[in-house]
């Protein structure tokens, strides 16, 4: 059967990697797209508790966020929870103010559509979230959102 | 001029550099989801001088304390059953569709038939109304109230047939101790979100074929398609969101407001 060259002495054609730098940019650019970045430092810890019911918001130029819960640097805060707005630790009492100014970074059309997302950690007390959101009813920001993590519907359902 | 060939520069380096950048992204930033809950806080308004009496039936009264022990229409609740007893409360009467409308069961609130030809009637009503009002704020309120009997109508025609509607003041309430965790606050409110969720998608797959939350994410996807528009009405017309928060208060009082 001659049909099979003998002899190993060609050369393998090398596999071509320069397409290999745009696949990985491709990627790059999904994921830079993809992603947010990290505008603000957490300094609370937080846990989000997991819930089903859950829904997005697309437009993230809406929201606002404020985080409870306990300080990331116990030695230096406590371990008790506190509120975090923006890059900072806030009361009770600092929150309508903030709202206002947050409402002021809106478009002027845009004001009324504010979301406030509320990261607030699963073991934190329901005595600041009451607080907070008794002061953010007075600061008109009624649209709340509770960040959660997704999970599984209980019990069978649909 | 000798015609030399130029030498290939070597790409090869090209995917490390890029995977180097890859990496650094993928390490600074985070995939921030903003999903979770979403719930329209009540406005702040002035205390009701007398506040008008609602029926005990027509409420469904949840309670959660610090220990985050339930009590449920004042009785010991484990929250796995939450859901089926949320349920329950918005259909023990029926509505008149998927569950035959049965009129008077104890401790449930009565659903009342809204009927084709009532619609009809007072569609007609108020169109006469507004075409007739002579000043600018009473037309508005006509029109306003021939828009509600409009979605009415519109509901029946897709529902295809009269259905019997929750009085307005049915109200599943959840009220807090201030030692509740969040963690408990939120599987409650996940429960009683998840009882209206699933009679709003048994019925959206019953008469349209989609769930509820496929219609609504088709909506915001074309959100002048006024048929899919009509179709939320519809469903939200039989199953309306019904949970509400009493007011904080210092004084112990459980159905303040």
């Amino acid at each position: 059967m001659g049909k099979f060259r003998k002899g190993g002495k060609k050369e393998m054609a090398a596999v071509s990697t320069a397409s290999l730098p745009d696949i990985v940019f491709m990627l790059l650019f999904f994921f830079m797209v993809a992603t947010v970045l990290r505008t603000e430092e957490e300094k609370v810890k937080v846990v989000k508790p997991k819930a089903s019911e859950i829904e997005k918001i697309e437009k993230k130029h809406l929201i606002r966020y404020i985080n409870i819960g306990p300080p990331q640097d116990r030695e230096t805060f406590g371990s008790e929870p506190v509120i975090q707005l923006n890059d900072v630790f806030a009361t009770v009492q600092d929150v309508q103010t903030w709202v206002d100014k947050e409402r002021n970074t809106m478009r002027e059309e845009e004001q009324s559509k504010m979301w406030v997302s509320l990261k607030v950690d699963q073991d934190t007390k329901m005595k600041v979230v009451t607080d907070v959101k008794q002061e953010l009813r007075k600061a008109t920001a009624l649209k709340i959102l509770y960040s959660t993590n997704e999970r599984e519907r209980t019990g069978g359902g649909n | 001029m000798s015609r030399r060939s130029i030498p290939e520069i070597n790409a090869g380096s090209m995917a490390d550099i890029a995977f180097l950048l890859l990496i650094f992204w993928l390490v600074t930033t985070t995939i921030d989801s903003d999903e979770g809950i979403q719930r329209q806080l009540p406005p702040i308004q002035p205390p009701i001088e007398n506040p008008p009496v609602v029926k005990q039936r027509n409420i469904y009264v949840v309670l959660v304390n610090g220990k985050d022990q339930l009590l449920v229409e004042g009785e010991i609740m484990n929250i796995s059953k939450l859901k089926e007893g949320a349920k329950e409360f918005l259909i023990a009467n029926g509505d008149g569709l998927r569950y035959p409308n049965k009129g008077d069961v104890e401790n449930f609130p009565v659903r009342a038939r809204v009927s084709k030809a009532d619609v009809a009637q007072k569609v007609a009503d108020y169109t006469q109304a507004v075409a007739t009002a002579t000043d600018e704020n009473t037309k508005k309120a006509f029109e306003k109230e021939l828009e509600k009997w409009e979605e009415k109508a519109a509901a029946i025609r897709l529902l295809g047939g009269d259905y019997y509607e929750l009085p307005s003041s049915a109200l599943i309430s959840m009220q807090n101790d201030n030692n509740t965790t969040y963690d408990m606050y939120i599987q409650v409110q996940n429960e009683l979100q998840a009882a209206v969720n699933e009679l709003r998608d048994e019925i959206s797959l019953d008469k349209f074929g989609i769930t509820y939350d496929e219609l609504k994410t088709r909506y915001e996807r074309k959100p002048d398609d006024l048929k899919l528009a009509e179709q939320i009405e519809a469903v939200r017309a039989v199953y309306p969101q019904r949970i509400s928060e009493a007011e904080p208060n210092e004084t112990g009082n459980m159905y303040g407001n």
